[in-house]
């Protein structure tokens, strides 16, 4: 492997860690808090880019700078407007219940916006690729890649990663949901809503996972099984890092993003292996993940 | 448990008979039949593990590792023998089951169940991936086996696999009653409620899963078997994630609490896809993802469940 491929590979790693870091965390943060694993969140992610997309085509023709609010539109609508709907009118009445019903009531989430998405939106590859053109291309080590993907992607990551830190330990709301999941009983005594917790961290968890889909809508063409793909890639790297660890994520889905960048280059037909091999390489070493907490077994 | 009420016996003699007479009726719904029957054996599979509180996301593994070995037989040794595939499918599935079984069931919950997802997705890209032996995405034909050695023409091949399907799955169900009645099956249900108590009582859980978890994976490979010869194909998608999504949710339908709720399920999942899709273009995915939370809402005992409290509503008044 010459320094060209290594820099090209470490730069396709960068812009794809920084997208799956987007969708995992939002993963993370809803498991963190309320404890149930979103079958559905690839669905969301595949929402926010297909709305992306449709918006992005909508408003090329007035401007294609508009392409960029429409992105963050897109995220906006389906994290709150989806996100919203599913945590009330499902989420919220199986608290407490065995967790396989919560897991199956994603996935069966999954199956009807899985549907949805391919009567909407047909399952012809859409391309809306205008906001990574108007972006000029940056040289690094001599290898020329376009800047939307090695300066914006990473850029809103690390914001994203940023500000989930600061919104959960500087900000009362973010503290009131930590209680919430430290312990759900003793915050509702002090007159804490956990219902209301529950619903905004549900609405903020489905954004992530929308913003990575519509970020990256420009970077690819949109394919019905855009979303079941990324569902279990988000899994990987979210119980790789261990559930409901920020930074932890933030780091897995770099290691992932470049072990899976390399193996392209060197032996494409394993690309699909290396987050999975990773995660079990992980997983039967740490249980908990490479930053989870240990958890004490209770009698 | 509840099979032993003549109510429950007097119903599974009329799936039996149902299963059985309709197809002679109908013969388009031979395959189906057989379709029903066979993912309901699979489902036996997770019903087992869910006794234990443990689900698997990737249940999936064992079923493309029964349908597989058709594949295979078929490609590299010729047309074989049904009875050949219904004892080497389970037998490669029940070894995987053992290998994967090891690793996982020092898990519980939803590392149970994620372990489990990644095995079988590592099983799917691999079937995907090495293309010159498994004719990747494409899948694999499986061309007619032979029964016994004999030769049918499609239309009494598809009655003598029926008849045989729905054999094993009397015997099949009849085996995973009669195992989870059995001190073991206790043992399973006793890791949901109280782990560490029957560790107590100088049980290994590990092992009780490991036996439960070795059991269902080799259901798993029957099934697969079964449903490969009946659509004469072995695909990828066979081991995809979904497809063991599709095998949970085909219990909670029918209803955990008893061996019989895996055909109940497996019945109303196949015919409202198979009408679904013939009748509203391409939205059987949504129907059943609302029938399946109406059920999670409404019915968590599943269709059995829901059954017996109607029989339960109508013997008080």
């Amino acid at each position: 492997m010459n320094s060209t491929l290594f820099v090209l590979a470490s730069l396709d790693g960068l812009s794809y860690a920084a997208l799956v870091f987007l969708v995992s965390v939002g993963l993370s943060l809803i498991f963190g808090v309320l404890r149930i694993v979103n079958v559905a969140h690839g669905s969301l992610y595949a929402f926010g880019a297909y709305l992306a997309a449709s918006l992005s085509l909508l408003v090329t023709p007035i401007s294609p700078w508009l392409t960029y609010p429409a992105l963050l539109v897109a995220s906006l609508v389906i994290g709150i407007v989806a996100g919203g709907l599913i945590e009330r009118l499902l989420l919220s009445r199986v608290y407490g219940r065995e967790e396989v019903l919560q897991l199956l009531i994603t996935f069966a989430v999954f199956m009807i916006m899985d549907n949805l998405q391919r009567m909407i939106w047909g399952v012809q590859p859409i391309y809306a690729a205008e906001p990574l053109k108007l972006l000029p291309n940056v040289s690094i080590f001599g290898v020329s890649y376009t800047s939307y993907q090695v300066i914006v992607l990473p850029a809103v990551a690390v914001l994203a990663l940023f500000g989930l830190r600061y919104f959960l330990r500087r900000t009362l709301m973010g503290s009131v949901i930590l209680a919430v999941t430290e312990d759900r009983e003793a915050a509702t005594a002090i007159g804490i809503n956990a219902q209301k917790v529950y619903l905004i961290t549900f609405i903020i968890g489905a954004t992530l996972a929308a913003l990575g889909g519509a970020l990256a809508s420009p970077t690819t063409s949109l394919v019905p099984g855009m979303g079941t793909e990324m569902i279990v890639l988000s899994f990987a790297v979210a119980a790789t890092a261990g559930l409901g660890q920020i930074e932890g994520t933030a780091i897995t889905a770099l290691a992932i993003g470049m072990a899976r960048a390399f193996v392209i280059y060197l032996q494409p037909e394993f690309e699909v292996l290396v987050p999975y091999l990773i995660m079990v390489a992980v997983l039967l070493v740490r249980p908990e993940g490479l930053f989870g907490a240990t958890k004490l077994r209770k009698i | 448990m509840a099979s032993r009420s003549p109510a429950l016996a007097w119903m599974l003699a009329a799936v039996v008979v149902a299963a059985g007479v309709i197809p002679i009726l109908i013969p388009s719904m031979a395959t189906l039949v057989v379709l029903i029957l066979a993912k309901g054996i699979v489902v036996l599979g997770i019903i087992i593990l869910l006794q234990a509180g443990q689900v698997s996301f990737g249940h999936a593994m064992f079923f493309a590792a029964g349908s597989y070995t058709a594949g295979f037989w078929g490609k590299y040794l010729g047309v074989g023998d049904l009875m050949t595939y219904l004892v080497v499918g389970p037998v490669v599935a029940t070894l995987l089951g053992l290998l994967v079984g090891l690793f996982v069931v020092r898990y519980r919950e939803i590392f149970f169940g994620m372990l489990n997802l990644a095995f079988s997705m590592v099983l799917w890209s691999l079937l995907e991936k090495m293309f010159h032996l498994t004719n990747g995405a494409d899948g694999m034909r499986v061309p007619r086996p032979t029964v016994f050695g004999m030769t049918f023409s499609p239309d009494n091949f598809q009655y003598v696999l029926l008849y045989l399907t729905l054999a094993i799955a009397i015997a099949a169900t009849f085996a995973v009653q009669r195992f989870l009645e059995s001190p073991t099956g206790n043992m399973l249900r006793a890791i949901k409620s109280n782990e560490t108590r029957l560790e107590y009582l100088g049980v290994s859980a590990r092992r009780i899963l490991l036996i439960g978890y070795v059991i269902s994976a080799g259901l798993g490979g029957i099934g697969g078997v079964l449903v490969a010869v009946a659509q004469q194909i072995a695909t990828p998608e066979f081991a995809y994630w979904t497809k063991s999504g599709e095998f949970v949710f085909i219990a909670i339908l029918g209803g955990v609490g008893n061996a019989l709720g895996a055909f109940a399920g497996s019945a109303v999942f196949e015919l409202v896809r198979f009408y679904a899709s013939a009748q509203l273009a391409n939205s059987w995915q949504l129907i059943l993802g609302v029938v399946l939370i109406t059920i999670i809402l409404f019915a968590p005992n599943g269709l059995i469940g829901l059954w017996k409290r109607q029989r339960a509503a109508r013997d008080e008044s």
